[in-house]
């Protein structure tokens, strides 16, 4: 029963990654960079959660609306003023952007909120589920977050499968130039996608928070880093790799810690990445190298 | 189809391009006209892909004008370009790979309003039956031949005035290359202009009304295609004969 306990925390720390990874991966696969601030929009999301729910007395759902749209908006602002105008420049140089563009937003962070943690409400106030004459308890926020993921991805889904904005961004990811052919904006398409990406971290910081209440600058970057872990381990720029590498990624997480070694919870999970990298270089779902043009 | 009547549908003035510090076009014109079938032939490098890159407005040119239906494009980028009725089919095909034949259709007519897909779709399937049976198949998994077919369909799906074609036989075993080239007049009777690069000076030439001929980075002779064809200059250096 313990381990049915851990199983189910396990896969929703990892539907938590896996929302996350979806940030990364969908930036990754269309505007071809890796976007290190994403993490750090997560945390944004959080505060601006905490705040209209401690301070400004909004109602939860009202809060998180506020945050997805202030992420929103974050998102799309970073791309216009760091990254777009790099998009001729080399991988590396947007890198580094990327990686500065994640230390302003924790230093704003500090700036504004303050390096003390602060304890963030969880907004589920739903009694936990007893399950198996109470030998199985599952907190509302795990079951919420594992039900969340799973919306998430089926509207993603049908969003690229479906909608001509979908589809152009999946144009715009195996050839740009192409895209611009069929008459694509890729400049927009790009926008709109780190505009879905932020939104979801804002959901993600929500989901993060609830489960692990403690909210300060620095929230976002660890998990932030795990879910980069975790879409380069299912095959970045892959949708349902995202999923798959972060839902793995938390049960091996707290699987690991569990029955291995608290501490070495982390690394564990990395030296699963670095094993599964050096038989599948792609990730588990990636797309294998074209070979001929 | 003689002497221009009116506008040329493209006109090309004093275009120069550059790659970084190389110069890559150095100041052609050329001129194509509603109805016409033009080829561009050349030897590799000669700077014909990045002239047609150039028009479609993929490539930024340095100094020089493109007007299209007489008005001025130059610097217009390329997603606009295919709104205003100028079509590219690029060279190397580029198909979206991972799409199937349909849906890499449905992405041609992005440009245009939902409720002419099915019918230019129609058109489509009426020059390229081979794709019609190969509708829900994953583009990638085609023969080179039908990946031309569908990079040529695709271009065809935004209704293009003028369509351009960037080496459509390259790597195409003969039997091919004459079919895709019937194809292509058979787009043009239909009512589609061409502006055709091609390294197959032969087979371009005995389709095309005009031809320009390209040397590195600059038009070099240009006149009736028929009478290029003639040509012993054009023989020797293209025709091998």
């Amino acid at each position: 029963m313990i381990f049915l306990s851990n199983l189910v925390n396990g896969i929703s720390l990892g539907s938590i990654y896996a929302i996350i990874a979806l940030g990364y991966t969908m930036v990754y696969g269309i505007a071809k960079m890796l976007n290190f601030a994403h993490g750090d929009v997560i945390m944004v999301g959080a505060y601006i959660i905490f705040c209209g729910a401690q301070y400004w007395g909004l109602p939860a759902p009202v809060a998180v609306l506020l945050a997805m749209l202030v992420c929103t908006v974050l998102g799309m602002t970073i791309e216009k003023l760091a990254y777009k105008p790099l998009r001729q420049a080399t991988g590396l140089a947007v890198l580094i952007t990327a990686i500065g563009m994640s230390y302003l937003l924790q230093n704003t962070a500090l700036l504004i909120w303050g390096a003390n943690p602060k304890v963030f409400p969880s907004p589920f106030s739903t009694d936990a589920l007893h399950l198996f004459g109470g030998e199985l308890v599952i907190k509302p926020e795990t079951l919420i977050t594992i039900l969340a993921n799973v919306v998430i991805m089926i509207a993603l889904s049908l969003f690229i499968s479906r909608t001509k904005m979908g589809k152009a961004m999946r144009c715009v990811s195996e050839d740009r130039g192409a895209a611009e052919l069929m008459g694509i904006n890729v400049n927009r398409t790009i926008s709109v996608t780190f505009a879905i990406g932020s939104a979801l971290a804002a959901i993600a910081g929500l989901l993060l928070c609830s489960s692990y209440p403690m909210l300060q600058p620095t929230t976002g970057s660890m998990p932030g880093i795990k879910a980069f872990t975790a879409a380069v381990f299912g095959g970045i720029g892959s949708i349902p790799g995202a999923m798959l590498g972060g839902v793995l990624l938390g049960i091996i997480e707290i699987l690991g810690k569990a029955y291995i070694s608290t501490e070495l919870g982390d690394a564990i999970v990395f030296a699963v990445l670095i094993v599964v990298l050096l038989v599948r270089p792609t990730g588990l779902l990636g797309k294998p190298v074209r070979e001929k043009v | 189809m003689s002497e221009s009547p009116k506008l040329p549908l493209l006109k090309v003035n004093g275009l120069h391009v550059y790659y970084g510090a190389i110069h890559a076009i150095k100041g052609i014109s050329l001129e194509v006209n509603e109805g016409e079938i033009v080829t561009l032939i050349g030897a590799n490098g000669a700077g014909k892909s990045t002239t047609l890159n150039t028009i479609a407005g993929l490539l930024k040119p340095r100094q020089g004008t493109v007007a299209f239906g007489g008005m001025p494009v130059g610097g217009t980028g390329a997603s606009k370009m295919v709104y205003k009725g100028l079509s590219l089919c690029p060279e190397g095909r580029r198909i979206f790979q991972q799409m199937t034949v349909k849906e890499n259709l449905e992405m041609g007519s992005f440009s245009r309003p939902k409720d002419e897909l099915e019918s230019s779709m129609a058109q489509v399937y009426g020059f390229f039956p081979r794709l019609k049976e190969r509708e829900k198949q994953i583009a990638g998994t085609l023969s080179g031949g039908e990946q031309q077919m569908l990079a040529m369909g695709r271009a065809l799906m935004s209704k293009p005035r003028l369509m351009m074609l960037d080496e459509p036989s390259m790597g195409l075993a003969p039997i091919l290359v004459e079919q895709i080239f019937e194809i292509i007049r058979e787009m043009n009777r239909a009512g589609t202009t061409i502006l055709l690069v091609e390294q197959n000076a032969q087979m371009a030439l005995s389709i095309a009304n005009r031809a320009y001929v390209m040397e590195t980075g600059r038009i070099t002779m240009e006149g009736n295609a028929r009478e290029l064809m003639n040509d012993d200059n054009v023989r020797k250096a293209y025709l091998g004969s």
